[in-house]
């Protein structure tokens, strides 16, 4: 591949190199590279600098492993991420010391709070430096203690054999997570015997998952068997344990409605005739008023984020809670649980299908058509959906231009709720997002990411003007490696979902939330040297985007949205999940529902209540 | 400092109301006796982890064993609702290779303090 070789050569630091035969004494980078190789991993993206240089120059000689040159660290961090998610797999990403280190603190505490199984390998001052304020130094090792699942300071070339393994092995074991290696230049360039290097340790594997107690299991299965109304709740841990075919096949047994997170979109395929989508802050209505009805809710992979559950003690007030998650701490951390199950999402519902009571003799009918009524009373509404420039429509239209296989990144803002609530996932592991940072800037360097482990893939990439603008240098990464990367821009020339909250929240004072420049971004882009389609200018607005989706290698598609756009229904921060503003099919009708007066109490919007009012 | 009202729905909530800094001696004490990798960052996960999910140490003792591989540490705490939210962080860190719960009533504690006071009073001047 040309990219692979140019990317390869042109990290090439010393030209002479190359030619030197290979019988010099291998150094701990060799050795670092050697066992990044025996992990499996292909491809790495990162950043040089004086302090990872000797790594630099071993992944070079190496020439196994292509290297992709990111514009920021920040990108270079979700760009593993980007692969990360889609493969599952532990992947890896460089650094150097100082400033290098510090960049990549975002990336690294995005993929702790999203569970994200991520290797960091950072240069760092030489071991006898560290401590004196050197150049480029800083505590890397300290800072990144809070934002990482795990860390190591390397100080001796001995503990590579070690380190290296267990970094991938801990990264990837239980509930995935970043690790951060720091290693010296002088434990880099340190030898390392020709024997040691020529028996490298096995590769870090992720530990046999916990099985959970089979005692919890079966009452578990009791509380659901004897539910009236019982509900499953789907979060990112079932994307994580690949258990998403799991409980499918659990929720049509018992004939289970099934909400998901936002990172567990995908899991139950969207338009499954059980699947109520995303539960919380921009749930359907439907959602969250059949969550409050539930009697028994089974919980899995998931952790009661506030942006999920709304105010915790108003969530599900008389469910009986039934939590199966592989970390124990999660369990009785946001709500007391009932029945707390420690173990593999998958491995627990495997056990638990069998004993469940099926459907029919579980006698659910009357519960289901009440989910249908609720579904048909209070639907989800998307103005414009036929029409790609709008909002939604932007989204469902590139939809329909696509494959089911497609991969969806998102960045953070309006366009990233609006992608949650409208897009068909119709799998696990194609849906990248920043869920429990909210990290700006995650959109396109993740969507790289993705694009380099899947390149049979299309990978699109909804973002925001805002959003965009926080990595936008990685348009040149994406346009020198070619990746089949769209970027489908919803241009509202504002912080759309900041804007929001002042408008509902802060009586309409807008402060700070619009720009006054109005940015170019197709020349941007061009200037970059990634193609651009405007759909404002366009005559065959919906022909021309199905165009440029079709076109391989990066893209950007841009639309201007209204700044008043709203994503609706919202539920306020801090609010519980029946105080649902907006969203509504005809105000009229809405207000003639009593049991929705009830829940509705309030702040009614001063924009209205349609996308497109 | 008085402790915030809780509401009345907090009862559904499993920790209704972080506990502010409470005096010693407002709730009873336990000991966690922590086995440790010993190495210089581990005191910084184990302080960082009390530190960044706001559960006061009220004091805290470590040593070596086994010829330094490993060390102790005990942490005296206040036994309160988090607390086993806390001992369940404490059991994922990397580098704590176990963890006990041990009823403190504090006095070994207050001998450590006399114990100090006298290495101090010892080496003044
Ligand atoms: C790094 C970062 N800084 C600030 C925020 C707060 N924030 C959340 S959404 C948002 C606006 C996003 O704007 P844009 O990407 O244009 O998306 P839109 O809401 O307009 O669709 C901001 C500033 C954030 N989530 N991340
Ligand atoms: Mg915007």
């Amino acid at each position: 591949m040309s990219a692979h070789s140019q990317s390869t050569a042109g990290s090439g630091i010393a030209p002479g190199a190359a030619s030197t035969p290979r019988k010099r004494q291998p150094n701990g980078a060799d050795f670092v590279i050697r066992l990044l190789e025996r992990q499996g991993i292909d491809v790495i993206a990162g950043i040089p600098g004086g302090a990872n240089l000797p790594l630099y120059d071993a992944l070079g000689r190496a020439g196994s492993i292509r290297h992709v040159l990111a514009r920021h660290e920040q990108g270079a961090g979700f760009m593993a991420q980007g692969m990360a998610r889609v493969t599952g797999r532990p992947a890896v990403f460089f650094a150097t010391s100082g400033p290098g280190a510090t960049n990549t603190l975002t990336a690294i505490a995005d993929a702790k709070l999203d569970s994200v199984p991520v290797v960091c390998i950072t240069g760092q001052v030489p071991l006898g430096l560290v401590g004196s304020d050197a150049f480029q130094e800083v505590d890397i090792y300290g800072m990144s203690i809070p934002v990482t699942k795990h860390n190591f300071l390397v100080r001796s070339v001995d503990e590579l054999a070690e380190v290296i393994p267990a970094a991938f092995r801990i990264a990837a074991s239980g509930r995935p997570g970043p690790v951060l290696v720091d290693i010296p230049k002088n434990v880099q360039m340190a030898p390392v015997d020709q024997a040691v290097f020529d028996n490298p340790p096995q590769p870090g594997l992720p530990a046999p998952p916990p099985a959970p107690d089979p005692a919890d299991i079966s009452r578990a299965a009791m509380l659901l068997n004897a539910a009236r109304r019982p509900m499953l709740y789907l979060g990112g841990g079932v994307v994580a344990s690949g258990a998403s075919d799991m409980a499918v096949q659990l929720a049509e047994r018992a004939g289970l409605p099934t909400v998901m997170t936002l990172m567990a979109l995908g899991a139950m395929p969207a338009g499954h005739p059980l699947s109520l989508g995303m539960l919380g802050m921009h749930a359907a209505r439907h959602t969250n008023l059949l969550l409050a009805e539930c009697d028994v809710l089974l919980v899995a992979g998931a952790r009661f984020d506030d942006r999920a559950v709304g105010k915790a003690e108003r969530f599900c007030p008389d469910a009986t809670i039934i939590h199966i998650d592989i970390d124990e701490s999660e369990l009785d951390k946001i709500l007391p649980v009932h029945c707390g199950i420690t173990g593999d999402v998958g491995l627990a519902l495997a056990e638990l299908l069998p004993l469940l009571r099926p459907r029919a003799e579980a006698g659910r009918e009357a519960w289901l058509t009440r989910v249908e009524e609720c579904r048909r009373r209070h639907p989800f509404v998307m103005p414009g959906a036929e029409d790609p420039r709008t909002p939604y429509g932007l989204i469902r239209c590139a939809a329909d231009a696509v494959d089911h296989d497609a991969i969806v990144a998102t960045d953070v803002g309006q366009h990233q709720m609006r992608t949650a609530q409208a897009y068909p996932l119709r799998g696990p592991r194609r849906w990248l997002t920043s869920g429990g940072l909210g990290t700006m800037g995650f959109g396109l360097p993740a969507a790289i990411g993705a694009a380099l482990a899947r390149p049979e893939a299309t990978v699109l990439c909804f973002t925001g003007d805002g959003s965009l603008q926080m990595n936008i240098q990685e348009l040149a990464t994406a346009a020198e490696e070619g990746v089949n990367v769209k970027i489908l821009l919803a241009d509202n020339n504002a912080l759309g979902l900041v804007r929001q909250q002042q408008e509902l929240f802060y009586e309409g004072r807008l402060v700070a939330s619009g720009y006054r420049v109005k940015v170019d971004f197709a020349r941007i882009a061009e200037g970059f040297g990634v193609p651009a389609v405007d759909l404002d200018a366009s005559e065959h607005p919906l022909r021309d985007l199905a165009d440029a989706l079709r076109a391989p290698g990066p893209c950007l598609i841009r639309v201007t949205v209204p700044a008043e756009a709203n994503v609706y229904p919202m539920v306020p921060p801090g609010a519980d999940n029946l105080q649902m503003i907006g969203g509504e099919p005809e105000p009229a009708d809405a207000a003639a529902n009593p049991d929705e007066d009830a829940a509705t109490t309030s702040a009614t919007a001063p924009g209205g209540r349609h996308v497109h009012a | 400092m008085s402790t915030p009202d809780i509401a009345p729905d907090a009862a559904r909530s499993a920790h209704p109301v972080p506990v502010p800094h409470a005096a010693p001696d407002a709730r009873p004490l336990v000991a966690l006796r922590l086995v440790v990798n010993n190495h210089p960052g581990v005191m910084s996960h184990v302080c960082g982890l009390f530190a960044r999910r706001a559960f006061n140490v009220e004091a805290i003792l470590c040593t070596p064993v086994n010829g330094g591989e490993v060390s102790r540490i005990w942490l005296l705490v206040v036994d309160d609702e988090r607390l086993e939210q806390m001992v369940r962080q404490v059991r994922k860190l990397h580098d704590v290779l176990d963890v006990r719960r041990q009823p403190a009533g504090g006095e070994a504690f207050a001998r450590l303090a006399d114990c100090m006071a006298a290495w101090e009073s010892e080496t003044a001047g």
